[in-house]
């Protein structure tokens, strides 16, 4: 089974984030696989753990991705792909996921995997639209996938704790949802044996693919409060005897 | 501006963020001067296009079609397409599901274009729309715009409007008009079987008044018995964000957010929540909510009542004796 993962570098979670005009200051900031496609990856891994085949990581932007995909090769994929990509920050989904999709057709691929949505933008379309450009089918949410038969029965996952099996024949697209597995990681031997593995740069240029922006991102901000908050201050015993103060008389809840 | 909204229903049940988004589109259509032709899709749902009527819409699209029965991306992409290409909308506007995130990106793009997902607000400035959106987890807004020719696709988060803003018609009824769709068995590659809950859960934290909820702040499952004790120093239930029932420090159960429960309750305590979109969703109904976390630009102090910012492994403690002291 051949397996390709998308995988995007985001901020790292506690990255302080500096505005700069409609992104962010990229200097002095670390960066980290967005922790919904390390899900992904795993499953991947997992399922040619059982099935054999192939897991290609693919990923799109500057320079610094090079890093994130070392960490899934090392983790266990067997190849890297980076479409190298500056202004990959300002595309919309639709035009991102063209550059994706021109670079996976170029590929043996059974299934396609991707993460539920990203840290950063958080658009959440990847998937779909990888399977809308691709025109294989597709399902989202994915919390389990049984592979039979060339086909595979999936758990989605549904609002307020339903879920829903279907049936999905392949090649398909699935975005999986974050928890579906426990992700593993890398070992001293995996990274020692990513260092021979094999990882293709390709620019966006190359695939061939025009952007046509659909959106675009005039200015980010900090979002202006909807309440007031009353910050309490002091020691920690302090903040605490003012707050049980203010529940229990000001907010009346205990 | 001629405004599709496409509402959602499950089973002949609604999807109540349906009527958000119908709220929504009343309010672009108010300053944009708009119409709006909602949606309703399914089979054997004339009775919900009928109550959509009564609201203050220009009229009802209803799609019928023994394939659409039991919702599938392929389906709704196909029948909607075809929905979009008779009524020639400006704007076409969903509520920001699971389902909706399941096939209005691919619709977008079987017209060639894209949408704009998660919205949270509008604003129309000098003769142009622009969605308001979060990213980084909520730590910034964005404004959006769309560029190229309508139609323009877009879908509002739940909670973003108040359905009980909804208008009514105001002269009774909207027409309820049926649009015809070409649909094909084959034409659906995938194949839904039965929906089901998991085991039924043993605490319903819907019905808490109070509850103690930790997020990625608690570190490690270890420190878990300090949230615990203070939950129960308060009398309440303890919940989690997302990444917590991840990772199995807590059973799912107990996860809030928008794929675990939504709770109302008289007190939200977040410890170590930073307050993403999909954790808030689930809780911002609460009375009173606190958070205590190490980051005082967490997302969450946006929809506190009470912060402190510090250290949560020193403040827990301290209000777990607070808290027992007022109540021995």
């Amino acid at each position: 089974m051949n397996i390709i993962v998308c995988i995007k570098q985001v901020p790292a979670k506690d990255a302080p984030l500096a505005i700069a005009g409609n992104w962010i200051k990229e200097a002095d900031i670390g960066f980290e696989m967005n922790e919904p496609d390390s899900y992904a990856l795993e499953e991947a891994l997992r399922l040619k753990e059982k099935h054999g085949g192939e897991v290609v990581v693919l990923s799109m932007g500057p320079e610094r991705v090079k890093q994130t995909i070392k960490e899934a090769l090392a983790k266990g994929a067997d190849r890297g792909i980076h479409i190298t990509d500056d202004a990959f920050a300002q595309l919309d989904p639709l035009n991102s996921v063209k550059a994706l999709a021109a670079a996976i057709g170029k590929e043996k691929h059974d299934l396609v995997l991707t993460g539920l949505q990203s840290d950063d933008h958080g658009f959440g379309q990847t998937g779909v639209l990888l399977a809308a450009l691709l025109k294989l089918p597709h399902a989202t949410i994915i919390m389990q996938i049984e592979v039979l038969d060339g086909k595979m029965k999936l758990k989605r996952e549904l609002e307020a704790g339903w879920f829903q099996h279907i049936e999905c024949p392949l090649p398909a697209v699935l975005s999986i949802q974050s928890g579906i597995n426990k992700v593993r990681y890398a070992t001293l031997k995996g990274i020692m044996a990513a260092k021979k593995k094999e990882i293709a740069a390709i620019t966006r240029e190359s695939l061939g693919v025009t952007i046509e922006p659909t959106q675009k991102i005039e200015k980010i901000y900090v979002p202006t409060k909807t309440k007031k908050t009353e910050f309490l201050t002091g020691t920690p015993k302090e903040a605490a005897a003012k707050l049980v103060e203010k529940l229990k008389f000001e907010a009346r809840v205990i | 501006m001629k405004i599709l909204v496409v509402t959602e229903q499950r089973q002949g049940k609604w999807n109540n963020a349906s009527f958000e988004t119908l709220v929504a589109a009343q309010q672009i259509a108010g300053a944009a001067s708009g119409t709006i032709s909602a949606v309703v899709i399914g089979k054997g749902v004339p009775a919900l296009a009928e109550e959509v009527a009564s609201k203050n819409v220009a009229e009802v699209l209803l799609v019928e079609h023994d394939l659409l029965e039991n919702y599938t991306s392929d389906g709704y992409c196909v029948a909607l397409k075809q929905v979009v290409e008779q009524a020639k909308p400006d704007l076409v506007l969903f509520p920001h599901t699971y389902q909706v995130r399941d096939f209005a990106p691919e619709l977008a793009a079987s017209l060639g274009k894209g949408m704009i997902g998660d919205c949270v607000g509008f604003r129309g400035e000098e003769g142009k729309l622009v969605f308001v959106r979060q990213m980084f987890q909520g730590k910034t807004a964005a404004d959006v715009v769309f560029t190229g020719a309508a139609p323009w696709f877009a879908s509002f988060q739940s909670g973003a409007f108040r359905a009980d803003l909804l208008q009514a018609h105001s002269s009774g009824k909207a027409p309820v008009n049926a649009v015809k769709v070409e649909l094909k068995p084959e034409q659906i590659r995938t194949k839904p079987l039965e929906l089901f809950k998991e085991t039924k859960s043993a605490v319903d934290l819907t019905q808490a008044s109070l509850i103690v909820a930790i997020g990625r702040g608690i570190k490690a499952p270890e420190n878990i018995p300090q949230a615990e004790a203070l939950a129960k120093a308060i009398g309440g239930e303890i919940a989690a964000s997302r990444p917590i029932c991840d990772e199995g420090w807590l059973p799912m159960e107990r996860q809030i957010g928008s794929s675990g429960q939504t709770v109302a309750p008289k007190l939200y305590l977040a410890l170590g929540i930073s307050g993403a979109i999909q954790h808030v969703v689930g809780m911002k109904g609460a009375r009173t909510i606190v958070a205590i976390n190490k980051d005082q630009n967490a997302p969450i102090f946006e929809i506190a009542d009470y912060g402190i910012v510090g250290d949560i492994f020193e403040i827990m403690p301290a209000l777990t004796e607070e808290l027992q002291k007022t109540k021995g």
